[in-house]
């Protein structure tokens, strides 16, 4: 069975990493993990406000962008720096993928937190979902 | 096929021009060429040649799939990426542009002499720092309405010179007079709008920043001349972009462009090249939101130019028309536009992708401003922290070689992680220091992000367009003071 973790792998100008779990859910979450300790040391961060999330996607691959999209969008607009990722459920129905999910983290506070690294965004380029032998992997580069 | 053995397939046309032969690739309707001496040859990645080659596979690519000489590894298109497609036979794709639309560059001029500047440079550095809002999370000074922003999208630094940041002369010396009409907010999204409003007038984090120079170096007098920049005075350069407003929008525009991609049959070699024929609904969606972030981009870089000024004005105690301080010219970087070009002896319309490469449209061109004309538009090559940064011209062979496109930049050659392992921001600062380079940052850790040596070496990118005429040198500047996010 696949550890939940995440590793960094070498990149000249932007972020790339793998991301892996038992269970498609747990990658996700793992997948987040990683784009957020580029901003900001997560395990420092208190966990006082949450979002819920939910998306609908045709495509894993589409439904990992769109939810590591979407939780960049919240950390600048609703202003939450996020250190946990939950994802309930991934259910595939009729041709498209249903996530379930909640983040959790803390207000900005310039003051208090201290930022790493701007991710500007997910790119598509060698994005992929695998099935492996034990559960799964992502495969992500981030544009920083 | 090895790393060796795809370097082998490339050959060597002329002394900086290499190209890619279309059997490199499966699909590749034309070769690449890469603009390089022999050691950035050697140094590039073979990534980065896939990447060029992975673009020449793109429906209506005119000539050459090309690659300056501060090409490196990218998303979709290598940075440095320049491709130009036919505007009915070929496509649109954001991942020509990149996420950070119209990231780009200007630099103010002065009448300072750099000795007066100097003795209160720690004090200007503070104030600049204070004034200009940056790094991860800052928010704007500025609290712009519904309408305003529909106003900066649609009319870029136009808007905000007649809102009262700037002058009239400013929007002349600005690529495009500050805006591209081709604009649409209404193709713009909630999402982007959400994040674009409160990131109005930031500088934000990353390679952007605001620096304060010195001309230490002219190369042609009479084009320095026509560029208003003598020999050491000082000049202000500021490099920043769309912040999430163009971040959004490309990440939105992908979306739909890889749906797009499927329903007209595009095969893509790497999905962020995602792409939508240029006349299709979906093709010139994207253009128009795209405009508007470039727009927004202008305008952004606008409102800093600003703030800059009422900060030398406060410090110096003397107004910005007394001391010079005039645009000299803004630079896209990131942008897609439509333009005229010869090819094979026709006058052709094409949608030129520049991701990482500036527009350098060489003397006589009518796109330039009126008073540039006569010597080619200033094509502005900032180096990395502590490094010279350049200004050259349009050249003669722009135009014939690479769609009127130079490079951008010096060109990373490190992660931003490696960079964090191996330096200390501490230790950068300090040696910053010891050159008399005054830096103010929001956090040590950037400076080791941005240490000069995770950059390929900025006079050695330079040397190759100046040599192949695409642009010729005409001032150095060296940083006395930076302002990082």
């Amino acid at each position: 069975m696949n550890i939940p973790g995440y590793e960094y792998l070498p990149h000249p100008a932007d972020v790339r990493f793998r991301a892996y779990g038992a269970t498609l859910e747990e990658t996700f979450e793992q997948a987040a993990h990683a784009m957020f300790h580029v901003i900001i040391d997560t395990a420092a961060l208190n966990l006082e406000r949450s979002v819920d999330i939910k998306l609908e996607s045709v495509g894993l691959e589409n439904l990992l962008y769109d939810y590591l999209s979407e939780l960049l969008y919240l950390f600048e607009v609703e202003e939450i720096v996020f250190g946990q990722f939950r994802v309930n459920s991934i259910e595939k129905t009729n041709g498209s993928y249903i996530l379930h999910g909640k983040a959790s983290g803390e207000n900005i506070d310039l003051e208090r937190q201290s930022f790493e690294t701007e991710v500007k965004a997910v790119t598509y380029h060698l994005l992929k979902v695998t099935k492996e032998k034990g559960g799964y992997s992502a495969h992500l580069i981030v544009d920083t | 096929m090895t790393q060796q053995q795809a370097k082998e397939l490339v050959r060597k046309v002329e002394e900086n021009i290499f190209e890619i032969p279309v059997d490199f690739q499966e699909g590749m309707r034309v070769p690449g060429r890469i603009f390089v001496s022999d050691k950035l040859m050697n140094d590039l990645e073979v990534n980065t040649l896939r990447q060029t080659a992975n673009v020449a596979a793109l429906p209506g690519i005119q000539k050459y799939s090309m690659a300056m000489p501060d090409a490196h590894f990218g998303y979709g298109f290598p940075i440095g990426g320049v491709a130009a497609f036919d505007a009915h036979e070929g496509i649109i794709s954001p991942g020509g542009v990149g996420f950070d639309i119209n990231c780009g560059v200007r630099i103010i001029r002065t009448d300072m002499e750099a000795g007066e500047v100097r003795s209160r440079i720690k004090e200007l550095m503070d104030e600049l720092f204070r004034a200009v809002p940056s790094g991860v999370g800052s928010k704007s000074r500025l609290r712009v309405s519904g309408s305003e922003l529909d106003d900066a999208f649609n009319y870029g630094a136009r808007w905000a010179v007649e809102s009262g940041y700037g002058v009239e002369a400013d929007i002349e010396h600005c690529e495009d007079g500050g805006f591209m009409d081709a604009a649409n907010p209404l193709k713009v999204g909630e999402k982007a709008r959400k994040r674009g409003k409160p990131q109005f007038g930031t500088l934000g984090s990353g390679n952007h920043f605001l620096e304060v120079q010195e001309v230490d170096k002219i190369y042609d007098s009479r084009i320095a001349k026509a560029y208003g920049i003598r020999e050491g005075t000082i000049t202000i350069m500021i490099h920043c972009g769309s912040r999430g407003a163009g971040h959004q929008i490309c990440t939105d525009y992908l979306r739909v462009m890889e749906q797009a991609s499927r329903k007209y049959g595009i095969d893509l070699p790497d999905k962020q090249l995602a792409c939508a024929p240029a006349d299709s609904r979906e093709g010139q969606d994207y253009f128009k939101a795209m405009a508007a972030g470039a727009n927004y981009a202008w305008a952004n870089r606008q409102v800093i130019t600003h703030w800059v000024r009422e900060t030398f004005e406060r410090v110096f105690g003397r107004d910005a028309d007394e001391l010079g301080m005039d645009l000299v010219y803004d630079v896209a970087h990131n942008v897609a536009k439509l333009e005229e070009h010869e090819i094979d002896g026709e006058k052709k319309s094409v949608y030129v992708h520049r991701k990482g490469a500036t527009r350098a449209f060489p003397a006589g061109h009518t796109d330039i401003p009126v008073a540039y004309r006569s010597v080619g538009q200033p094509v502005l090559i900032p180096g990395s922290m502590g490094t010279p940064s350049y200004i050259l011209h349009g050249g003669e062979q722009a135009m014939e070689l690479t769609f009127g496109s130079a490079c951008h930049g010096a060109g990373r050659v490190m992660g931003r992680g490696d960079a964090k392992r191996k330096f200390r921001g501490e230790v950068i600062g300090k040696q910053l220091a010891d050159k008399g380079i005054t830096v103010k940052a929001t956090h040590p850790s950037m400076l080791a992000e941005e240490a000069p040596e995770v950059y390929k070496s900025s006079s050695e990118v330079v040397n190759v367009v100046h040599e192949l005429n695409i642009a010729r040198k005409v001032v150095r500047v060296k940083p006395i003071g930076v302002a990082k996010g």
